[in-house]
């Protein structure tokens, strides 16, 4: 009886230690993508570009302890001997191990130098905020190069950008779901001809597929010389975040209960004082949890942006500028590492403060198109 | 909804209150409302023009154009009201509804409903729009070589980014459901749903990063691969055909968090009660998973599994970051971006377009049969 207890407890033991394991396995999987590219981000730039961010972590490096100039005289075909590690001049390339030190030898044959290293724990934590710097404020910056050199580098403005996102993601969010409201109060509190086959289309809009909407929409604007401006851009984002908008608003106003509803008329209210005293009030926990939903859709967004936007630099969004540099500058990793967090910031905040309105947005179930 | 109960009208009681139509009073606040909308209409054209062509300074732009959006329609709601109050009661009572679904109706129409048709329009005519040429797109569509790579790679999208997103999120739900970390580990899980796809892109083009083997490698996957004796390669350009596949991982990093918190509340909803008499019964805990959980997280399941396939037919973001399609990873809403802005071929874009339509629509006939079932609308 005892014993039977005892497996029992070690099972639970067991599997406490397995799920907590592979969870934790799962989160640092998860996680180090992100953190990598965070940790690369306050490194200068000639580090990320010749070694790895988690370098920045205690590791084991083989440090230069001496260095040997040969002598013109030394017969560089055959064996030669320094700090007791011996070989041809191919093996020392390489690098030859003697006695706790590595012999390896740097340059070309005739004028190249031979350095004795040692293996050290060392840790990289050079950190700097010129990333940053650099893409905010967009000037030529001066970078010491590990040879002495002083080369001057084109930063890239971001703030033009973050603030373009920033007008299309607020009223492209305010927008939808004022004018979603007072459609959700219509379909739920209203009855009128065309009700129900009008909320069918709404319903069936909610899966359409963005693409067989803008091209469409893209020769009207370019008609109307509406093409690039923020107007078209929000009334874009309005329209195709309508259909969940007013789905996930009318299921939450159709249960509000009907007798605050009903006093309120006897007191001789109209639609528009109900809707805009009680209504909105009451719904403010599923007007939030929508808000973050679109907010982030908006600001993630890139392919509404690329086409309605288009190429004029002077509105363009964060997203459609860091696709930019990643296809102009791939390889200038301080650019894009930092280029990439300023564009994160906004969201994870929203995302970390208002997690949970959100969840309750997801929750109520969300299909977008 | 009970159809019978419909709500009195407001206007019983406005009438006992004396404010009639008619009288002095009335026609000053008639006039006062059409000088209202007059003056608002003036305003928002001026913010108009001034948005489009100004060249202040931005934040100044960004202030104006902000309260011009959210005020602009705001106030012209407020305004609309106003004049419909003015209506005589019977026309008012017909015209109400129609201030608060009126604008929603027109906008799904002008932005979604109307372009799809006319996009479904389009695809039947050639590149410029001009010549009829029937189904002709389609069968390029259903032909081309690249077209065919694209529907490969987007069935490999669906098959192995959908999948694994759903599965990654069922094991983390559960997983977190019996540990003590459950909201750190689920907060970890879900924080890529706050990035977007293109820094998640950046994030990942990190990670793949590829030097000759002779530098140090800065990439995390080369540098593992080094070292455990490999060669470095390029994942996403030259190492064909798998480099779909290190895209595809991109998206299951972004959605997994997605399914795990639909799956992580179904599974609080399962009775305590149920799970507990089955374990009594000396079932094990898989099978409690498999015979138990499942089953009753099935619509869950359902749900979470179309979104997500829905949202991976749409990729786009992350293929178009990661390698502009080429190397072999084109996929539908690439070629359909391709094939409007680069070759200008309006015919076929389109008809690449009602592809994506056609290949959603099952699931808007099944959203459109739930809510039928699930009320007396």
């Amino acid at each position: 009886m005892a014993s039977k207890i005892v497996t029992g407890k070690r099972n639970h033991l067991l599997s406490d230690l397995l799920v907590n394991g592979s969870l934790a396995l799962i989160c640092l999987i998860w996680t180090i993508p992100t953190v990598g590219l965070l940790i690369s981000s306050f490194r200068p730039m000639f580090d990320i570009q010749t070694s790895g961010w988690w370098q920045v972590f205690p590791h084991r490096e083989w440090r230069v302890v001496e260095e040997i100039t040969p002598g013109p005289d030394l017969d560089r075909q055959g064996v030669m001997t320094f700090a007791g590690a011996s070989g041809t001049f191919e093996e020392l390339r390489q690098g030859v191990a003697a006695d706790g030190v590595r012999v390896q030898w740097i340059g070309n044959r005739r004028t190249g130098r031979v350095e004795v290293q040692e293996r050290v724990w060392t840790m990289n934590t050079d950190f700097t905020l010129d990333n940053y710097a650099n893409v905010l404020t967009g000037k030529r910056y001066q970078v010491r190069q590990p040879d002495g050199n002083v080369r001057e580098v084109q930063g890239d403005n971001l703030n033009n950008a973050f603030l373009n996102s920033l007008i299309v993601a607020v009223p492209s969010t305010v927008i939808p779901i004022l004018i979603a409201a007072f459609a959700a109060y219509g379909f739920a509190w209203l009855r009128f001809p065309g009700r129900k086959i009008l909320f069918i289309m709404v319903v069936a809009l909610l899966v359409v597929p963005l693409q067989v909407a803008l091209v469409p929409i893209l020769r009207t604007y370019v008609n109307l010389r509406l093409n690039g401006t923020f107007l078209a851009i929000w009334l874009a984002h309005t329209g195709f975040g309508l259909p969940l908008a007013t789905y996930l608003l009318y299921n939450y106003i159709s249960t509000l209960p009907r007798d605050i509803l009903e006093s309120a008329f006897i007191d001789g209210a109209s639609h528009f004082t109900v809707f805009t005293r009680l209504i909105l009030p009451l719904s403010v926990p599923a007007l939030a949890s929508f808000a973050i939903f679109q907010f982030l859709w908006v600001w993630n967004d890139y392919l509404v942006a690329l086409i309605f936007i288009g190429s004029k630099p002077d509105v363009q969004v964060l997203t459609m500028r860091l696709a930019e540099i990643v296809g102009s500058r791939g390889n200038d990793w301080h650019l894009l590492t930092a280029g990439a967090f300023v564009s994160m910031v906004l969201p994870l905040l929203v995302f970390l403060g208002l997690q949970r309105f959100f969840v309750r947005g997801l929750l109520a179930g969300s299909v977008k198109g | 909804m009970q159809e019978t109960e419909k709500l009195a009208s407001p206007s019983a009681g406005q009438q006992h209150r004396g404010s009639e139509p008619g009288g002095s009073s009335a026609l000053v606040q008639l006039l006062l409302s059409l000088l209202a909308a007059a003056v608002l209409g003036v305003v928002l054209w001026q913010g108009f023009l001034y948005l489009r062509d100004s060249t202040d300074p931005k934040w100044v732009i960004a202030i104006v154009a902000i309260l011009w959006g959210v005020g602009g329609v705001a106030a012209t709601f407020f305004v609309a009201n106003w004049l419909i109050e003015q209506l005589p009661m019977q026309v008012r009572q017909a015209v109400t509804p129609y201030l608060f679904i009126g604008p929603a109706v027109a906008l799904l129409v002008a932005y979604l409903a109307a372009p799809a048709t006319r996009t479904f329009i389009a695809s039947l005519y050639d590149r410029t729009g001009a010549n009829f040429v029937g189904l002709q797109n389609y069968l390029t569509v259903f032909t081309d070589r690249l077209m065919l790579e694209a529907f490969r790679n987007n069935l490999l999208w669906i098959l192995v980014g959908a999948t694994f997103s759903v599965i990654i999120g069922l094991l983390v739900a559960v997983l977190a459901d019996r540990s003590r970390f459950e909201n750190f580990a689920k907060s970890l899980v879900f924080l890529p749903m706050a990035i977007s796809m293109v820094g998640a892109g950046i994030i990942w083009n990190f990670i793949y990063q590829y030097r000759d083997a002779s530098n140090p490698q800065i990439g995390l996957l080369n540098a593992i691969v080094v070292g455990l004796g490999g060669q470095p390669q390029s994942w996403t350009t030259q190492f064909q055909p798998w480099n779909n596949l290190f895209l595809i991982v991109i998206v299951i990093w972004l959605q997994s968090g997605y399914a795990m918190v639909l799956f992580s509340a179904a599974i609080k909803g399962i009775p305590a009660e149920i799970l507990e008499a089955a374990r009594v019964d000396g079932a094990t805990e898989v099978q409690v998973f498999f015979r138990i959980m499942l089953p009753f997280i099935r619509p869950t399941v359902i749900t979470v599994s179309t979104t997500v396939v829905i949202f991976t037919l749409k990729i786009f973001d992350v293929v178009m970051v990661m390698t502009g399609g080429q190397y072999g990873t084109e996929v539908i809403a690439t070629l359909f971006y391709r094939s409007y802005f680069t070759n200008r071929n309006f015919g076929l874009s389109s008809a690449i377009a009602i592809v994506l339509l056609l290949a959603v629509i099952p699931v808007m006939i099944y959203n459109l049969r739930q809510f039928r079932e699930r009320e007396a609308f």
